[in-house]
């Protein structure tokens, strides 16, 4: 055994765990267009684009850095959705308020959700979450004050802080692009935590962290949890930047769009759920105006994204940037 | 494990005296089984088996390939649920614990496979232990950087099993040996009371089982070692007890001299890999 080896200092070994100037360069490069494109772009497309981004981002911290693929996600974008705007429409709530609300009412759900489901593994697990997700969406249908087929419209966007009039829509577009980045670098800073660690090592070899003592299905629901929360204040964000709040948000496909616009990006990189929400939502808008069918045409992208880049798109190019590299 | 692997070469004179480290007889019992079943689908991996683990021992379960010893690790540390019997750590009974919670009270198991988490480097899977004991496993808002503080104790435990070159290494692209060193480090991590290593050794290369050998001998001050272990100079070099099992029942049992005189032993030994 060869001990005599020169050993490295202790002091050294985590710099290679300081943040990489690729990520660092692209982070900037990210604010900067987020700063000018309403300047540029129609301010409510980009505003769009930044809530499903945070949606998808939320969602990849679980399927990402936790390996659950929850097929349910849309009950808290949407749920959150609806508190929020019931409580600006029916309670006079200020913007912030109603927020925070719908996010908590997401984080409860996620645990309540998360509590039945987190010990089934794989296929089980999508399952369930799917199953729970359906009868949210049910219960939505039925229920009196989610105004039905109609949902919450109208809803006042109001003066954030009591000052900030979001009527104005640059105002509007600052404050999401505000929650967005404060999410996604929450998200970022999750995913390097301590925390983030432990998550990563059961990720790896679940059965050696059980053995070292972990107890991984409180780790697991509190990833959901974190999930489920960020899914939310995205959904509260949207419904105050539409004013809505409608079944679309909590239905079956609005599970599946995230999950798609996940893998497309690349499942388990940190930009790739925003890569995939802006191609995402541009197709939609896109053909929107287009006589294709929408459905069809997401689902053929899908197909080929899943057989062509199984990574996503910026899987696939952080792989081809580790090849260069050598 | 090939059947093959297991060399038996039954040593007939033994005039060594004790082995290495005494003393043990005397200990009391720290971890014990009582009627321990496993049943498969009517498949009976593990019967009727009743353990007991003397306090700072280092007790040996041994057997050829499919005996059910692993499947006794598994039932031990709660891995596997026991179809029947009673598993009792110090007084306490154990036999309806989670997994986690039996690796809390202090007995800890490594993986006959090789465990180590393969994309983290090896100061970051021995910090994954450390950081359980502490605070530092749940806060999710702070930088990793805050988990610095353990560096000098990872490091510590990482030139304890003689891996300091190798500290900024992937786990997984150690080489086996290596890996089952960066396992022993992370075990340790945890203070054990109990350690249980399957086949810490399997796979290796001569000189690297002296080394692993010294290190568990090392390790096992002030604890208690129970190991699978197929490589008999290992057994009878380290081991203070050793119970053989057979079919899930256990065949013999005793120090080592007693064991491998026992005729039974010799036979089931003999009688499938004589060459
Ligand atoms: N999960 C399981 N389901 C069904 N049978 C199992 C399971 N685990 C183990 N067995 C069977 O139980 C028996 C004992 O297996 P075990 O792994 O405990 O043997 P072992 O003594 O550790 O052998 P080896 O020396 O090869 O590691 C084997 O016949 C095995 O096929
Ligand atoms: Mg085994």
């Amino acid at each position: 055994m060869a001990t005599k080896a020169a050993s490295p200092n202790v002091a050294d070994v985590t710099a290679g765990h300081k943040t990489s100037p690729r990520t660092i360069a692209l982070m900037i490069i990210g604010l900067a267009l987020i700063l000018v494109a309403p300047f540029l772009i129609y301010p409510v497309f980009v505003m769009k684009v930044l809530c499903f981004a945070l949606f998808a981002a939320a969602f990849n911290l679980l399927l990402g850095y936790v390996g659950l693929l929850s097929f349910g996600h849309a009950a808290f974008f949407g749920g959150a959705a609806y508190i929020t705007a019931y409580a600006i429409k029916a309670w006079g709530y200020p913007p912030e308020l109603a927020i925070l609300l719908g996010t908590a009412f997401a984080a409860l759900m996620g645990l309540v959700f998360g509590y039945v489901a987190i010990k089934r593994q794989g296929i089980y697990f999508a399952m369930i979450t799917m199953a729970l997700a359906q009868m949210f969406f049910f219960f939505c249908l039925q229920a009196p004050f989610t105004g039905g087929e109609d949902g919450i419209q109208g809803v006042p966007r109001g003066k954030l802080f009591g000052f900030i009039d979001l009527s104005n829509s640059l105002n509007m577009y600052y404050f999401v692009a505000a929650v967005f980045v404060i999410g996604f670098l929450f998200i970022w800073r999750v995913v390097h935590s301590p925390f983030g660690s432990i998550l990563k090592a059961i990720r790896e070899n679940e059965q050696r962290a059980i053995s070292l003592g972990y107890r991984v299905s409180r780790y697991k629901l509190g990833a959901f949890v974190i999930s489920a929360s960020l899914a939310g204040l995205a959904g509260s964000v949207k419904a105050i930047v539409f004013q809505l709040a409608s079944l679309t948000d909590v239905g079956f496909q609005m599970s599946g769009e995230v999950v798609l616009m996940t893998l497309l990006g690349g499942i388990g990189t940190l930009m790739g759920p925003v890569v995939g929400a802006v191609l995402v939502v541009s197709l939609e808008n896109y053909l929107a105006t287009s006589s294709l069918p929408v459905p069809v045409v997401i689902g053929s992208i899908f197909v080929v994204c899943v057989l062509l880049f199984r990574r996503g798109i910026v899987g696939e190019f952080n792989a081809w940037m580790d090849r260069k590299r050598g | 494990m090939p059947a093959g692997e297991l060399k038996m070469t039954m040593p007939t004179n033994q005039n060594t005296g004790a082995p290495a480290s005494g003393g043990a007889a005397g200990g009391s019992v720290v971890l014990s089984a009582k009627g321990l079943t496993k049943e498969f689908k009517g498949f009976v991996a593990v019967k009727d088996v009743d353990l007991s683990v003397r306090e700072g021992s280092i007790h040996a379960l041994i057997g050829p390939n499919g005996a059910g010893k692993t499947t006794c690790f598994n039932l031990l540390t709660k891995f596997l649920q026991p179809t029947r019997g009673v598993i009792t750590y110090r007084g306490q009974d154990i036999t309806g614990l989670a997994p986690a919670e039996i690796s809390r009270l202090g007995v800890v198991r490594s993986f006959q496979i090789s465990a180590v988490f393969p994309s983290l480097s090896v100061l970051e899977n021995v910090r994954i232990a450390l950081q359980r004991p502490g605070q530092l496993a749940t806060q999710f808002w702070k930088p990793e950087t805050a988990l610095s503080v353990l560096n000098d104790r990872a490091a510590a435990l990482i030139r304890s099993v003689g891996l300091d070159a190798f500290i900024n290494h992937t786990a997984g692209e150690l080489p086996y040996g290596r890996k089952r060193a960066l396992e022993l480090a992370a075990t340790l991590a945890l203070e054990p009371d109990v350690m249980l290593l399957d086949e810490p050794m399997a796979g290796m290369a001569h000189e690297d089982i002296g080394h692993i050998a010294d290190l568990i001998r090392q390790a096992a001050q002030g604890r208690t070692v129970i190991m699978v272990e197929h490589n008999l100079h290992v057994v009878e070099d380290l081991c203070d007890a050793v119970t053989v099992l057979q079919r899930g029942e256990i065949l013999a049992e005793g120090d080592y001299q007693t064991v491998s005189q026992d005729p039974r032993v010799r036979e089931a030994y003999m009688g499938s890999e004589h060459d």
